[in-house]
Parts: structure tokens; C-alpha cells; sequence
């Protein structure tokens, strides 16, 4: 008990904050920071398996989460039948030229040794290849996107419940880490940052321009939700009856019968959209805590115990006859596969997916933060991490707001530096972003809550 | 004639554009070199380092305006360029002395010194933001154009007309002074070789009497006169978007690697693959077959072999492909 202390403290200290918020700004805000602050944390723990136990830096964590995004369109849009029968044989078809080239390649890897001629052989095949799939696929991806554009314009999904969508995100972003790592993971450690982000950049491209797909910047807007709706909860009776008890003591202050009823039904619309952050809290709180079981059980497992014998000596790992590479590899698709999860929880939560919003600030770097500021290695201090850096990111601008009040109260209103500062106060999330990481990498370079290994 | 008319379409759709462009990326992509080569991390911050001297130039260019002065023909940004390179020396300078001194002593592991450049990176940005506002800037006047279409098609009586703009001149005029005074100062001076020494072997540099904080100094002022003078160059031909020289950084780094990491003229050379390729790749040539076919082959399409949507796409996949069969660059890496 007394060892796990600091964890503690720092979880209380995080959860007083945000009932804080809860008091003193609104409910709504204060769930829907915790939300985001839940389904980040799902991200951290991602970053921090590949990161925290194997040393490997993936700077690609935007596109992994863009694929769960994706995964959550496909899955829970209804297929637009229409546009199926315009373009769908081409799009099949074009898939199975891709999968029939896939085969051509590795057949010829497998049978030839390596030399020039095939080298060049196989990057013509690849070349011949996509020209090909382009010229075929133009017409049915024009018929396609010419579906009625205006709402649709893309093939659709399958029509099943968003839920599913946390698991096939996972394969998603498994299957593009599986892709990614066969061909980077042999990179030093900062090529490997570079790739990987670049690489990550050419998803969003994708995911951004084929709009037969994922109806690009359009967006996917309205998708099904796994919790109820809120016009739903303002109409049934066990709800409102619910309302009208929490909050039995405030309405019976209240003589007139009309102005109660008024009071109630305010009560009602506000506690519907607290109730609906609710019941995703909840989900994503379930998805937190298994996969924080199951990261803590491979920590302390043996395989977890490798994983820190290749991280801190690889040479020696190898000696010891354990398959580095393997490894590596089996670990970057993990960890992907949880971001991709962490992906599509977020759509589900947003109801919409946009993919002009991907951008590596926000979705790369800025887990990174979390993940060091929270502590690499250790599951809980990433958690953590997730919590702070995002309440921080959120709270930042009234914090600074208040900050520049402070400091310049005598100054009067108009004084165009104060303006100026004033009007500018969302970027201070940077800044503020920026001094927490460089003061914790230099006064604390393991985090708040530092790698702790006991030896059972 | 047709043939001839071919010829300027591709001059003026391609081939000016991309040198320009190229030159933009390659006076970045020198930059990232040198710091991976002498200080010897990725430099995330990259790209923000860039807008901010670029900022530093159109604050002074704001205020020279304001005085009345001007080049004439000429954009003012020209004259304000020095007063923004010293800024953004001592902006770097401050940075190194707060953040990177420590870890160069330390000698962490470059992965570290990538994390500290992502802190730099936040802080910078949050600091070009907050100073000048996060929206699209232009800071261009003088004369715009040296030929324009409509009078080149007088001129010759051609009916393909070639733009050339004077951003376009100014940039490739500034980079090929600049890129030769800095090879020079590499090659032929004391301290480039020492620069060069250091590079190559650090312990036996500094055996040889080779002061490492003179080093240091050196490559931060010649990273902050190249880094200012590529942003300006990129806001003078476009415009100044902070969020764009974030972005930019990536086709920067890849020509920096392309080229082969750690070496200047790798880097130079890297930028004109990249600027090329991407605008190659992305061009559609339907008017230039019309021209050089028969008018019964004409094409129906637009002859485009990826829509321009990729461009970026373009230059990353580049930059994958060379990671992957050659890491070391095409112009092999660190020989600085």
C-alpha cells in the first residue's frame, strides 16, 4: 500500500480536478473532459507499449488513430446500395488486381534471388501495377462519387453496431502496423520517428482524397451511437422521474406548479446530455481498465520481462537467443492496435468522422507528451499522463485567461498589448504544452510516475 | 512550333516551379543537415524554427513600410532579412543555452534530443502564434512579375505564354549565392573544416584542439541565416501560414535524407529530387501531348498519373522507398 502512495495521490489529485470543474464550470464539461481524458489514455497505453517496454518510437500514432476512425464509418454506415451498383464491381475488381500483384511480388521474392534485374522487375510490377488499378477503378469511383454527393457520394459500410467497430479498428491499425513494421523497424531509432510520421501523413492523405470510401473531407456525419439519445431521454418517463428525484429538493423550494414544471424540464435537457456522457463514460471506462489489466499481466510476465531485456540491451536479448525482430514487430502491432481502438472510440463518441481534423499536432506530438510527462514504461503513470496533458490542453486557455487578468489588472482594457494577449490565448495550450515537457524531460526525465520493476 | 510550344508549357509549369520550390526546400533541408551533422539530433523543430525568423523579417518589413522605406522594385522583406536573422540567431542561441546544452553535456541519446526539439517545437510555434496570430500573411511588394504571359505571347507569338515572377528570380538568385558561399565557407575555411572535422569524429576534433562551443556557435548562426532566409523565401513566393511551415517540415526532412543525412550538398541536391518528383508526379500533361501528338492520338484524360492531392504523398513515399533500400541517402550520408 504505502509503495503505491504516490500513485494514488496523483490519481486523487487528478479527479479533484475534475470534479472541480464539475462544480465550479458545468457537469458537461467537466464528463466530457474526462472522456477525451479516458479514450487518450487508451492512446498512451498504446504509445507506451511500444515506446515504454520495447523502445521503439512510433511517431505514426495519428494514422493509427485515422484507421480506427475509418473502421467506425465502415462498419456502423449503411451500405448505399446505390452506389454499389454503380462502381462496386471496379472497386472489387481493383481490389483484386492489388491482392493478385501482392501474390505476383512476393512469388517472385520467394523464387529468384536477390539481384538488380529484380529489383527493377518488381518495382516496374509495382509501378505497371498502380497505373493499372488506377485506369480501371476511374470510372466506378466517378460513378460511385456521383451518387448523390450531396449526402453520400461513397460506398457506406455494413450497417452493424458501432460497438464492433473498437475490435476491427484494432485490426485496422494492426494491419498497417504489421505492414509498416516489416518495412521500418529495421531503422535507427530517429529515422524510424521520421518514417513513421511521414508514413502516417500519407494515411491521412488517403483517407482525406478517396472519397469513394470514406467520403473525404466531406465527412461521415450522424453515425449510430451505442448510447441513447438525448431527444429519446427528454420524452421517456423513467428518465424524467429520475431527474425529478436528484433534484426533489431543489424543485419543492418551488410553489408554483407551472415554474416547477418549467424548472424540471431544463433540469430534464441538461441531465439528458450528462446522462449520455455518462453511459460513454462508462464504455470507455470498461475499455480502459482491461486493457489495463491485460498490459499490467504482460508487464509482469515473462514475455514482458523480455520485451525489457531487448529494450535496454538488444545485443545481449539476441545472444540469448530471443528473435529481436520478432519481437519488435509483434509489439508495434499491439501497440497500434490500441491506438486504433482509442481511434474509434473516438468517432463513436463524436458521432462524426472528419478526416480534414487528423493532424499530427494534435493526434502525434501531443501523445507523445502525455506518455512522457506521464511516465514511460509504467502503465498507470501513462494514464495518468492521458489525464493531465489533456485536462491541461482543455484548461489551459482559461487558465492563462485568468493568469493574464492577474498580471495586468491595472493595465485598462484597451491597451492594444493586452488586447492582443488576450485575443491569443488559445495558443498559450502550446506554450504550456511546451515548458511542461522541457521541464520534465530535464528535472524529471521519467516521468511523474517513474518505471517501477519489482522483482517478484 | 508546337514543339516549342510544348517546351514553355513544361518550362512554366514545371520546371520554374520546381526549381523554385526545390530551392525553398533545399536551403531547409541544409539546415536539418547541419544540426543532424555537428549537433547530431533530428531537429523537429524544424519547420517553426523557419516561421519564426520569417516572422522576426515581417515585423521589420512591417516597420520599414511604415517608415517609407522601400527597394523600389524590389520587396522590402529583402531589407529586413538581416534584422531577422539576428533575431532568430539569438532566439536559437537562447534555446540552446536553456534546452539542447544540457543534453549535448549529458550526451543523450539522439531519441532524447528528438523529445527535448518536440518541447522547442510546442513552445516555438506557441510563440509565433501568439506574436503575429495564427492566420495567412502576405508580405510581398515591389514588382510581381519580370515577364508576363500575355506580353511573352506578344513577344515571341507564341501560344503558350511563360510567367516568370520576380519571387521566382529572387529565390533562385538568393539560394544559389547563399548554397556557394556556404561551401565555400565549408570547404575552404578554418572553422568549415573544423565544422567538418567535428562532424566526422568528435573525439579526435576535439584531441586536435578543435574548441566544441565555437563549433556550436557557428552552426547555430549559419542554421539561423539559412533558416530565415528559406522561410522568407517560401513567404515571399507564397505566403506566411504558421501551420504551413509546420507542414513543410516533413518534405524538408525528407529531402535532408534523401540526399543523405549529414551531408549539405546531399541536402541541397535532395530538395530539387523532392520539389521535382512531387510536381512531375502530380502534373497533368493532357495539353502537352495535345501539343506534341497528332491530333488524332490525342489524349481524353487528363494524362495525370496522381491527382495533386498527393503531392505531399508523392514526396513521403520517396523519402520511405529511400529509408528503406538506402539509408544512407542517394548521395550517401555524413561527409559533411
Amino acid at each position: 500500500m504505502r509503495k503505491n502512495l504516490n500513485v494514488i495521490a496523483a490519481y486523487s489529485i487528478m479527479m479533484v480536478l475534475i470534479l472541480m470543474v464539475g462544480i465550479f464550470q458545468s457537469w458537461n464539461i467537466a464528463l466530457s473532459i474526462f472522456n477525451l481524458c479516458l479514450i487518450s489514455a487508451v492512446m498512451t497505453m498504446g504509445a507506451n507499449i511500444q515506446w515504454g517496454y520495447a523502445g521503439l518510437i512510433n511517431f505514426g500514432i495519428m494514422g493509427y488513430t485515422a484507421l480506427g476512425g475509418l473502421a467506425a464509418v465502415l462498419i456502423s454506415v449503411d451500405p448505399v446500395q446505390e452506389a454499389w451498383r454503380a462502381g462496386g464491381f471496379d472497386i472489387l475488381m481493383a481490389l483484386w488486381l492489388i491482392v493478385v500483384m501482392v501474390l505476383v511480388i512476393r512469388f517472385i521474392l520467394k523464387r529468384f534471388e536477390k539481384s538488380k534485374i529484380r529489383t527493377y522487375s518488381i518495382a516496374a510490377i509495382i509501378i505497371s501495377g498502380i497505373l493499372l488499378i488506377r485506369f480501371s477503378a476511374e470510372p466506378g469511383i466517378e460513378a460511385i462519387e456521383a451518387v448523390d454527393p450531396a449526402k453520400t457520394g461513397f460506398l457506406g459500410g455494413f450497417g452493424l453496431p458501432i460497438i464492433f467497430s473498437w475490435i476491427v479498428g484494432a485490426l485496422f491499425a494492426g494491419g498497417l502496423a504489421f505492414i509498416v513494421g516489416k518495412v521500418a523497424l529495421g531503422l535507427r531509432a530517429d529515422y524510424l520517428a521520421i518514417a513513421t510520421l511521414l508514413i502516417s501523413e500519407i494515411v491521412i492523405a488517403i483517407i482525406k482524397h478517396e472519397d469513394w470510401l470514406t467520403r473525404g473531407v466531406k465527412n461521415v456525419i450522424g453515425l449510430k451511437r451505442p448510447a441513447p439519445y438525448e431527444v429519446d431521454l427528454q420524452t421517456t418517463d423513467w428518465f424524467i422521474k429520475l431527474v425529478e428525484k436528484f433534484n426533489s429538493g431543489k424543485l419543492s423550494v418551488i410553489e408554483n406548479l407551472a415554474d416547477r414544471q418549467a424548472a424540471l424540464n431544463q433540469l430534464v435537457i441538461e441531465g439528458s446530455s450528462v446522462f449520455v456522457k455518462l453511459c460513454y463514460s462508462g464504455l470507455f471506462l470498461v475499455v480502459v481498465i482491461v486493457l489495463l489489466i491485460l498490459t499490467q499481466k504482460a508487464l509482469y510476465s515473462p514475455w514482458g520481462r523480455m520485451m525489457r531485456a531487448i529494450r535496454d540491451n538488444e545485443e545481449a536479448a539476441n545472444a540469448m537467443g530471443k528473435n529481436v525482430v520478432k519481437q519488435h514487430l509483434l509489439i508495434f502491432i499491439l501497440g497500434s492496435a490500441i491506438v486504433g481502438i482509442a481511434g474509434a472510440m473516438l468517432v463513436t463518441q463524436d458521432g462524426l468522422f472528419t478526416p480534414g481534423s487528423y493532424r499530427p499536432m494534435r493526434y502525434t506530438f501531443l501523445i507523445w507528451v502525455m506518455v512522457i510527462v506521464g511516465g514511460s514504461g509504467n502503465n498507470f503513470g501513462a494514464i495518468l499522463g492521458g489525464f493531465v496533458v489533456w485536462f491541461l490542453w482543455i484548461e489551459a486557455a482559461p487558465i492563462s485567461l485568468f493568469l493574464i487578468n492577474f498580471f495586468t489588472v491595472g493595465i485598462p482594457e484597451t491597451n492594444a498589448l493586452k488586447a492582443h494577449l488576450i485575443e491569443s490565448v488559445p495558443y498559450f495550450r502550446f506554450l504550456l504544452m511546451g515548458l511542461g515537457l522541457l521541464f520534465i524531460m530535464r528535472y524529471r526525465p521519467k516521468g511523474i510516475l517513474p518505471e517501477k520493476i519489482e522483482i517478484k | 512550333m508546337d514543339f516549342i510550344n510544348a517546351i514553355i508549357l513544361l518550362l512554366n509549369y514545371i520546371f520554374i516551379p520546381a526549381l523554385t520550390y526545390g530551392s525553398q526546400l533545399a536551403l531547409g533541408a541544409i539546415f536539418v543537415t547541419l544540426i543532424y551533422g555537428i549537433l547530431r539530433f533530428a531537429n523537429f523543430a524544424t519547420g517553426d524554427m523557419m516561421s519564426f525568423g520569417t516572422m522576426a523579417t515581417i515585423l521589420f518589413t512591417w516597420y520599414f513600410q511604415s517608415l517609407g522605406v522601400s527597394l523600389g522594385v524590389l520587396p522590402t522583406a529583402l531589407l529586413a532579412i538581416p534584422f531577422g536573422i539576428i533575431f532568430m540567431i539569438l532566439y536559437m542561441l537562447l534555446i540552446d543555452k536553456f534546452v539542447f546544452k544540457y543534453y549535448r553535456h549529458q550526451k543523450s541519446p539522439p531519441v532524447q534530443f528528438a523529445m527535448v526539439s518536440i518541447g522547442v517545437m510546442f513552445v516555438t510555434q506557441a510563440v509565433v502564434r501568439i506574436i503575429i496570430g495564427p492566420g495567412d500573411r502576405r508580405f510581398f511588394d515591389g514588382e510581381k512579375f519580370i515577364i508576363k504571359a500575355r506580353e511573352f505571347k506578344e513577344m515571341t507569338g507564341l501560344n503558350e505564354g511563360l510567367a516568370l515572377k520576380s519571387t521566382q528570380v529572387i529565390t533562385i538568385f538568393v539560394t544559389i549565392v547563399l548554397v556557394s558561399l556556404l561551401f565555400w565557407f565549408l570547404n575552404r575555411t578554418k572553422t568549415g573544416k573544423s565544422m567538418k572535422a567535428y562532424s566526422d569524429n568528435e573525439d579526435l576534433a576535439l584531441l586536435s584542439g578543435i574548441d566544441p562551443k565555437k563549433i556550436v556557435l557557428v552552426t547555430w548562426i549559419i542554421a539561423g541565416i539559412l533558416a530565415t532566409i528559406g522561410g522568407v523565401l517560401y513567404g515571399l513566393d507564397k505566403s506566411f501560414k504558421p501551420f504551413t511551415y509546420f507542414n513543410n517540415m516533413l518534405p524538408i526532412f525528407a529531402a535532408a535524407i534523401v540526399g543523405g543525412i549529414g551531408n549539405p550538398f546531399g541536402a541541397f541536391l535532395g530538395g530539387y529530387v523532392i520539389a521535382f518528383s512531387e510536381i512531375l508526379l502530380t502534373y497533368a500533361y493532357k495539353k502537352f501531348f495535345m501539343y506534341i501528338l497528332p491530333e488524332s492520338m490525342e489524349p481524353n484524360s487528363l494524362v495525370q498519373l496522381l491527382s495533386t492531392d498527393y503531392k505531399f504523398a508523392v514526396s513521403f513515399s520517396i523519402l520511405v522507398i529511400v529509408l528503406i533500400y538506402r539509408p544512407s541517402g542517394i548521395f550517401k550520408g555524413k561527409v559533411l
